[in-house]
C-alpha cells in the first residue's frame, strides 16, 4: 500500500460540541425554571389569550398597522417621486418633509396630533390668509384618538418609505430607461413596465421590515390612551396585577402576526426575483 | 434621405463634444462611425434618436425633425410622449445590451409591440418567436437574460429592436462588451440585416466588419468628422494623418 492511499482524517471540532452542550443545558434550566415557577401563573396566559378585550385590542392593532402603512406607502411614494423630480421646489419640499418627520421622535408626533385641539380649536375649510370660513368643525371631534394615531404613525412612516422608494427607483440601471425610450415607450409605460417592477424587488424587503416594525410601534399609542393590544394588556394587569402573564399574552400575538408577515414577505420576494440568478 | 444631420453641436457642461457634424445616410445604406474613444461618435448616434438633446443644428430621420417641431421660424422641443412616438421607426442596440432582466427573451421582444403598438399578445408572441429564430435563438425564448451569454443577449436585443419594424437601426458599439469568441455571432446577425437592405449606422471598433459590410466609413475625432468615404479608400488610403495614426493603433 502506497502512502497516497492512506485515509484522510478531517479536523475534529470538540469545542463545538462543548458549546452546544452548554447552551442546551442553560436552555433546559430556563425552561424548568419557567415551568415550575409558582407565581408565574402560566395558566392565566391560556385563559387571557382569547379573552374578548384582548382580541378587540388585537383588531385595533391590525387596523392601525394596515392604515398607517397604507398612508406611509402612498405618501412615501409621492414624496419619493417629488424628490426625484427636476423641479427644485418639489424636491426641497419633499426633502424638508423627510427631514422634519425623521428628525423628531414619533412619541412627540403622536402627542402633537392628539393635543392639536389645544392650539387649533377649530378645523375649517375656507379662503386662506384670513378669509372667511365656509365650513368648520371643532378639532377635538375630528382628531379622535384613532385619527391622531393614524396621523402620527402614518405621516412618520411616509418619511421612511420615501427614502426606501427613492433608493429602489434610483438603483435601477439608467440603461433600462434608455432601452425603454429607444423602444419608443412613453414615460408612463417605461415607469410601469420597466422601472417599477425592477425597483419593487428592492423595495419589498425593507417595506416588509417597516410593516413588522409598525406592528409593534402601534403599542406607542398607549400614550394617547387608545386601547390596542399592549394598552389592553396593561389595563387588565392594572386590575389583577398579573403583569408578566399578560405581557406574554400580548407578545404571543405579536409573534403570531410577525410570523404571518414574514411568510408573506418571503412569498413576495420569490415572486419579485424573476430573472435573478441565485 | 433616411438621415440628414446638419451642423449638429452638443456640449456637456463646458466641454463641446460635437463641433458641427454634417452627415447624410441614404435608405439601405450601411455606415460605420469610427474614431478614438471620446471622439463623440456614440454621442452623435444617441442624438439621432434624441436620447441626447442637441444644442444647435438639426437632425431629421425620414424627413421628420428629431425631437423638435418646426413652427414660425423656431424649433420647439417635443413632449416626452411625442418624442416617444417619433422614435418608432428607429431601433437601437446598446453596448451593454440593456435587456429587461425581469422578462424572458421572448417577453423582451414582445414588450414594445404589446405596450406601444397595442398589438395582441398572440400576434406579438408569434412575431417575437420568428425574430428570435432569425437571430438563431428560437430555443432560448423562455430564458431570462441572466441565463444567456453576452452574444446571445445582444442578439435578443437586436430582435427586440426589430420588433418595432424600424426603418433605421442604430448600433452603439454592439460588440465591445463581448468576449472575443462571441463577437462573430453578433456580427453575423448584423451582416444578415445589412444584406436584407436595412439602413444601419454602426459605431464600432471592428475594422473588418466596416471593411466588409459598410458602404461608407466616417472617421471622427475630437467631435468632428475628419474624413468619410468608401471603406477601401478611408481604411486603405486615408488622406488625414489622424486617421492613419488611429488605424495603425487598431489594426
Amino acid at each position: 500500500m502506497s502512502t497516497a492511499d492512506e485515509p484522510i482524517v478531517r479536523l475534529r471540532h470538540p469545542g463545538r460540541w462543548v458549546a452546544a452542550a452548554a447552551i442546551v443545558f442553560l436552555l433546559a434550566v430556563f425552561v424548568h425554571f419557567v415551568a415550575t415557577a409558582p407565581k408565574l401563573r402560566l395558566d392565566l396566559v391560556a385563559g387571557y389569550l382569547f379573552e374578548k378585550s384582548i382580541l378587540l385590542g388585537l383588531v385595533k392593532t391590525l387596523q392601525l398597522t394596515v392604515i398607517a402603512m397604507l398612508v406611509g406607502v402612498v405618501l412615501g411614494t409621492i414624496l419619493a417621486v417629488m424628490r426625484l423630480s427636476e423641479n427644485p421646489v418639489l424636491r426641497s419640499v419633499a426633502g424638508g418633509y423627510v427631514w422634519l418627520f425623521r428628525g423628531t421622535p414619533i412619541l412627540v408626533q403622536l402627542l402633537f396630533w392628539f393635543f392639536l385641539g389645544t392650539v387649533v380649536p377649530n378645523i375649517s375649510i375656507g379662503l386662506p390668509f384670513g378669509g372667511p370660513d365656509l365650513i368648520s368643525w371643532p378639532t377635538n371631534t375630528v382628531i379622535t384618538q384613532f385619527t391622531a394615531a393614524i396621523l402620527g404613525l402614518g405621516l412618520n412612516e411616509a418619511a421612511y418609505m420615501a427614502e426606501i422608494v427613492r433608493a429602489g427607483i434610483g438603483s435601477v440601471d439608467s440603461g433600462q430607461r434608455e432601452a425603454a425610450e429607444a423602444l419608443s415607450m412613453s414615460p408612463w409605460i417605461t415607469y410601469r413596465r420597466v422601472i417599477l417592477p425592477q425597483a419593487a424587488r428592492l423595495i419589498v424587503p425593507p417595506t416588509a421590515n417597516q410593516t413588522i416594525s409598525m406592528l409593534k410601534l402601534t403599542s406607542l399609542v398607549l400614550v394617547i390612551g387608545l386601547p390596542e393590544l399592549t394598552t389592553t394588556a396593561q389595563l387588565i394587569y392594572g386590575r389583577n396585577f398579573q403583569q408578566i402573564p399578560l405581557l406574554i399574552v400580548a407578545s404571543l400575538w405579536y409573534l403570531v402576526l410577525t410570523t404571518i408577515l414574514t411568510v408573506v414577505q418571503n412569498r413576495l420576494e420569490n415572486r419579485m426575483s424573476r430573472g435573478v440568478l441565485r | 434621405m433616411m438621415v440628414e444631420a446638419v451642423n449638429v453641436r452638443k456640449s456637456f457642461g463646458d466641454v463641446e463634444v460635437l463641433k458641427g457634424i454634417d452627415l447624410t445616410v441614404a435608405a439601405g445604406e450601411v455606415v460605420s462611425l469610427l474614431g478614438p474613444s471620446g471622439s463623440g461618435k456614440s454621442t452623435f448616434l444617441r442624438c439621432i434618436n434624441h436620447l441626447e438633446r442637441i444644442d444647435c443644428g438639426e437632425i431629421s430621420v425620414n424627413g421628420e425633425l428629431v425631437g423638435y417641431r418646426r413652427h414660425g421660424g423656431r424649433k420647439y422641443e417635443l413632449r416626452p410622449r411625442e418624442t416617444a412616438a417619433a422614435r418608432r421607426h428607429v431601433g437601437m442596440v446598446f453596448q451593454r445590451f440593456n435587456l429587461f432582466p425581469h422578462r424572458t427573451a421572448v417577453e423582451n421582444v414582445m414588450e414594445a409591440p404589446v405596450f406601444v403598438k397595442r398589438e395582441t399578445r398572440a400576434a406579438a408572441r408569434s412575431q417575437a418567436l420568428a425574430l428570435l429564430d432569425r437571430v438563431g435563438l428560437a430555443d432560448k425564448a423562455a430564458a431570462y437574460p441572466a441565463q444567456l451569454s453576452g452574444g446571445q443577449q445582444q442578439r435578443v436585443a437586436i430582435a427586440r429592436a426589430l420588433a418595432m419594424r424600424p426603418t433605421l437601426m442604430l448600433f452603439d458599439e454592439p460588440t465591445s462588451a463581448l468576449d472575443p469568441e462571441l463577437v462573430g455571432e453578433v456580427l453575423e446577425v448584423m451582416k444578415d440585416l445589412a444584406a436584407d437592405g436595412m439602413t444601419m449606422i454602426v459605431v464600432t471598433h471592428e475594422i473588418g466588419f466596416a471593411r466588409e459590410v459598410c458602404q461608407r466609413v466616417v472617421f471622427m475625432d475630437a467631435g468632428a468628422v475628419v474624413e468619410a468615404g468608401p471603406p477601401a479608400q478611408v481604411l486603405s488610403n486615408p488622406t488625414h494623418a489622424r486617421t492613419r495614426t488611429f488605424l495603425q493603433k487598431v489594426l
